[in-house]
C-alpha cells in the first residue's frame, strides 16, 4: 500500500515523493506541496479531519480527500 | 506639475500588505469598487521625496497569478493591460520575512511580466525570534531588484520604500524565468506566431480565464496551435511553471537566507495547542462569542442613551427655534427622528467591527475556519463559510463577497443563499428596542437578560442558517469537485491603526448608505403621514371637537387626539389600515406594519419609521423608546408592546429577507435572479409563520 499524507499522524514528518495533479489544486502546489518538499503534521480537527499541515514552512490545512493523493515517504526525527 | 509615479501593492494574503499600505499613505486613501464588480478597490496618495507624488493601489490579496477567484482577476487583468490608467510604472510586492519562500513565487511571476518590481520584506523585526538571518546584497542581485527589509508594525524602513519607489527607474527588469524552459517546443511555437509579444504574457492569457483586451484574445484564439493544448495538459505545464519557480527559489535562498531553528522561538506552536485543541478549541471560541455579545451590550448603552436624548432635544429646540410652517415640522419630525433612528446605533456597529476585525487580524479566524470545518460540511457549508456567517453578523453584503474564496460552488452557493439569516448589524437596531421594551431587566450568573436574549437571537440565526443548509444541501443537485486549502497565519497583535481604519471605514459606509435610504424614506414617510385625501382628514379638528364636546377634555388631550385622528386618515394611515388585517394576527398595529413595510427596503429603518410616524403630530420632547413604550394597542387597550407581541416581531425580523442591497448583491454573485427570488419568498414566509405561532401561543 501507498503511503499518503492521509497517513501521517500528530507530530510526523515526511517528504513529499508524488502529487497526481489531476487531484491536487494549483494552489495547492503553489503552496510548495511539491514533491522533494518536507511536510509536517501539525494538528488535527476531531475526525481527523482537516489536516494542519506544515510544508515546506508554509502552515495550511486541506481536507483529507485532497491529502490521499498526496504520497510521502516517512521520516524520523 | 511632477509627474506622479503609479505603484501597485501586490502580495499574499497575511503578509501586512494593508499595513504597508496604510503606513505609505496614511488617511489619504479611499475605498471604492472596480467597475462593474465588487471587488474592493483601495488606492491612495503618497508623497515621496522631491516633490514626486505616487498613486498607490492596494491590490487584492494573491498567493499567484494563476487566478481562481474575482479578487484574483482584477490583480491580473491590470498587471496585463498597459493601456489601463491605472498599470503601474513600479510593482511592490509586499512579502513576509518568515514565508519568504513562498512569498518570492508571485514575486517571480510579476518580475517575469518585464514591470520594474520592489521586493518588500516585511515584519522585519521578528528575524530574530526566528532566526532568521538574510543576505540582503546578494538576494537583490539574484533577484535583480531592490529590497527594502521593513517592519509595519515599528513603522521602520518606509523611508527606504519610499526611496526605492522615487528612483524605481533604475530597477532591472530582467525576468527570473526564462519562460521558455517550462516547454521549450510549446513556447518557441507561440514565440515564433507572436514575435513581439512578451511570451510569460500570452502563457498567462492562454491559462487564465479572465478578461483580457479583446485583442489578445482574439490573436492567440487566432492560432488554433496553441488551443489545442488540453486542459490537463496545461495543468501540467503550469504545475511545471510552479517547480520550475520554485527550484530558482530555492537555489536563490540556499545561500541568501539561513535559518537557525534552535533560535526560533514559537508562539503559534503553544496557542495552537490550545486553541485548535479537539475540546478547548471550541470551549474558547465559544467564550469568545459570548464576551463579544456582553460587551457590545454593556458598553455602548451609555453612549447610545446620550445620542437618543441629544436627538430628542434637537428635534424639540428646531421646533422652538424655527419659524413655524411645513418646513419646520419637516425637520423636526420627519428627519431628524430619522436620523436620530441610525445614529443611535453608531456605538454598537462600531463595537461590532472591532471584534471582528481583531479576530481576522490576529489570525485567529483561520483557526475557527480550521475547527468547523468537519462540522460544517455536514451541513453542506464548509470551514470557510464560517468566516461569511461570522461578518454576516456586520452586515450580510461583504459577508456574501467574501464567500468567493470557497472553492466549491455547491458550498459557496449554499453559504450565499443562508447568510442572511445571520443577525446583521441592521437587525440590531430592531432588536435592541424591542428588548429593552418587553424583556426585564434582571442579570442570571452576571450576565443580563436582555444581553442573554441578544444572543440567543444571534444563536437563532445561526442555527436556522445551518439547517437551511442541511436542506438545501439535499435539495440542491450539484457536481462539484470540492478543493479546501487555507492557510493557517502566524499569530499577530493586532495593528491599532489598521483596526482603527477598518472600523472607521466600514461605519462610515454603513452610517451613509444606510443614511440616505432612510432620509429619503423618513420625507417620505412624514408627507404621507402629514396629508390625507378625504375629509376626515382636512375636518380632523371639528370632527374631533363634535365627538368629544361632552366630555370636558383639556386643551393638550384635545391636540392629541385631533393628531391621532389625522395620522388615522393620512394617507400613510390609510395604507396602514388597509394592510393591518394581514398582520393584526402577529399582534401588530397599522404603524408596525407600514415601519415592516418600508423596512423592506432596509431593516434598520423600521425604528427610523416608528419614530417619524410616532413625532408626527407630538409635541413632547421624548426619546424614541419612551414613545413605543407609550403606545398603546387599539383593540386590546393595554401597551402595544408586550412580551408576546415583541417576541413575535423579533422572530419576524430574524428571519424575513429585508433588505434590498443584499438581493442585488446575490443576484450579481450568483449571476440569476432565480436565487434572490428564492430567498426573498422562503425567508420572509418563513417570518410570517413563525411570528404568527410565536403571538397565538404566547399572549
Amino acid at each position: 500500500m501507498q503511503i499518503t499524507l492521509a497517513h501521517l499522524k500528530r507530530g510526523e514528518r515526511a517528504i513529499i515523493t508524488d502529487v497526481s495533479s489531476i487531484h491536487i489544486p494549483l494552489k495547492l502546489l503553489e503552496m510548495g506541496c511539491l514533491p522533494g518538499n518536507y511536510v509536517e503534521l501539525v494538528q488535527l480537527a476531531p475526525f481527523q479531519d482537516p489536516m494542519y499541515l506544515n510544508i515546506n514552512g508554509t502552515h495550511l490545512a486541506i481536507r483529507k480527500e485532497t491529502a490521499i493523493h498526496v504520497l510521502i515517504e516517512k521520516i524520523d526525527i | 506639475m511632477s509627474k506622479q509615479i503609479n505603484v501597485a501593492l501586490i502580495g499574499n494574503p497575511n503578509t501586512g500588505k494593508t499595513s504597508a499600505f496604510n503606513a505609505l499613505t496614511g488617511l489619504n486613501q479611499k475605498v471604492g469598487n472596480y467597475p462593474g464588480i465588487t471587488v474592493e478597490k483601495k488606492q491612495g496618495v503618497c508623497k515621496l521625496p522631491r516633490g514626486v507624488k505616487a498613486h498607490i493601489i492596494d491590490l487584492p490579496g494573491t498567493y499567484s497569478l494563476n487566478a481562481s477567484s474575482l479578487d484574483e482577476n482584477v490583480v491580473i487583468e491590470l498587471l496585463l493591460n498597459k493601456n489601463d490608467k491605472d498599470f503601474p510604472d513600479v510593482a511592490v510586492v509586499v512579502s513576509d520575512v518568515e514565508n519568504l519562500k513562498r512569498n518570492l513565487l508571485l514575486f517571480t511571476q510579476i518580475k517575469d511580466l518585464e514591470i520594474p518590481t520592489i521586493l518588500v520584506i516585511n515584519m522585519a523585526d521578528r528575524m530574530r525570534y526566528k532566526g532568521i538571518s538574510l543576505d540582503i546584497d546578494y538576494l537583490e542581485e539574484r533577484l535583480q531588484t531592490k529590497i527594502a527589509l521593513v517592519s509595519t508594525r515599528k513603522n521602520e524602513g518606509i523611508d527606504h520604500l519610499k526611496d526605492l519607489i522615487t528612483n524605481y527607474k533604475d530597477i532591472s527588469i530582467t525576468p527570473c524565468l526564462d519562460t521558455s524552459e517550462i516547454d521549450k517546443d510549446y513556447f518557441d511555437n507561440l514565440r515564433k506566431a507572436f514575435p513581439n509579444q512578451l511570451i510569460y504574457k500570452l502563457w498567462l492569457v492562454i491559462t487564465q480565464d479572465v478578461n483580457f483586451g479583446k485583442t489578445d484574445r482574439k490573436q492567440i484564439d487566432a492560432v488554433a496551435d496553441f488551443k489545442t493544448k488540453s486542459k490537463g495538459d496545461l495543468k501540467r505545464l503550469q504545475q511545471k511553471e510552479i517547480i520550475k519557480r520554485y527550484q530558482f527559489i530555492n537555489d536563490v535562498l540556499k545561500n541568501g537566507q539561513t535559518i537557525d531553528i534552535s533560535q526560533a522561538k514559537d508562539l503559534r506552536a503553544r496557542l495552537d495547542r490550545v486553541l485548535t485543541h479537539k475540546v478547548w478549541g471550541y470551549v474558547i471560541f465559544f467564550i469568545i462569542l459570548l464576551a463579544i455579545f456582553q460587551a457590545i451590550y454593556d458598553w455602548s448603552s451609555v453612549p447610545m442613551d446620550f445620542i437618543d436624548n441629544v436627538f430628542a432635544s434637537l428635534s424639540e429646540w428646531t421646533k422652538d427655534a424655527m419659524p413655524k410652517g411645513a418646513f419646520t415640522n419637516l425637520l423636526a419630525e420627519g428627519i431628524i427622528p430619522g436620523l436620530g433612528g441610525i445614529v443611535i446605533f453608531i456605538p454598537q456597529i462600531a463595537f461590532l467591527f472591532l471584534f471582528i476585525s481583531v479576530l481576522e487580524e490576529s489570525g485567529y479566524m483561520s483557526r475557527v475556519v480550521f475547527l468547523m470545518d468537519r462540522i460544517m460540511r455536514r451541513f453542506g457549508l464548509s470551514g470557510k463559510s464560517v468566516v461569511p456567517l461570522i461578518s454576516g453578523t456586520a452586515c450580510a453584503i461583504p459577508a456574501i463577497m467574501a464567500t468567493r474564496n470557497i472553492e466549491s460552488w455547491k458550498e459557496r452557493l449554499i453559504t450565499i443563499l443562508v447568510t442572511p439569516f445571520t443577525t446583521c448589524s441592521a437587525r440590531l437596531p430592531v432588536y435592541l428596542i424591542i428588548i429593552s421594551l418587553v424583556i426585564p431587566e434582571g442579570r442570571i450568573f452576571g450576565l443580563g437578560y436582555q444581553a442573554l436574549t441578544l444572543m440567543l437571537l444571534y444563536l437563532l440565526g445561526f442555527v436556522t442558517a445551518i439547517s437551511s443548509a442541511y436542506i438545501l444541501n439535499k435539495i440542491l443537485k450539484i457536481k462539484n469537485k470540492t478543493f479546501f486549502v487555507v492557510e493557517m497565519p502566524n499569530y499577530k497583535l493586532p495593528l491599532l491603526k489598521n483596526v482603527a481604519l477598518t472600523v472607521v471605514e466600514k461605519t462610515k459606509s454603513f452610517v451613509f448608505g444606510a443614511g440616505k435610504i432612510i432620509l429619503a424614506i423618513s420625507i417620505l414617510l412624514w408627507v404621507l403621514a402629514s396629508y390625507g385625501p378625504g375629509s376626515e382628514f382636512k375636518n380632523a379638528e371639528t370632527i374631533v371637537k363634535k365627538e368629544y364636546a361632552s366630555q370636558n377634555l383639556s386643551e393638550a388631550e384635545l391636540q392629541s387626539k385631533i393628531a391621532s385622528q389625522k395620522l388615522e386618515y393620512s394617507f400613510i394611515g390609510l395604507t396602514g389600515r388597509a394592510i393591518e388585517p394581514a398582520i393584526r394576527p402577529l399582534g401588530y398595529d397599522w404603524k408596525i406594519g407600514i415601519a415592516i413595510v418600508s423596512s423592506f427596503a432596509a431593516r434598520e429603518v423600521f425604528v427610523g419609521t416608528l419614530a417619524t410616524i410616532y413625532s408626527v403630530g407630538s409635541d413632547e420632547e421624548e426619546t424614541i423608546k419612551n414613545r413605543m413604550a407609550g403606545e398603546v394597542n387599539p383593540i386590546l387597550g393595554g401597551p402595544l408592546f408586550t412580551f408576546a407581541s415583541g417576541v413575535s416581531l423579533l422572530l419576524f425580523y430574524a428571519f424575513a429577507m429585508q433588505c434590498m442591497s443584499t438581493l442585488a448583491v446575490v443576484k450579481r454573485e450568483t449571476n440569476s435572479w432565480k436565487w434572490p427570488a428564492l430567498q426573498l419568498i422562503i425567508m420572509s414566509g418563513l417570518a410570517y409563520v413563525v411570528a404568527l405561532l410565536a403571538f397565538q401561543f404566547l399572549k
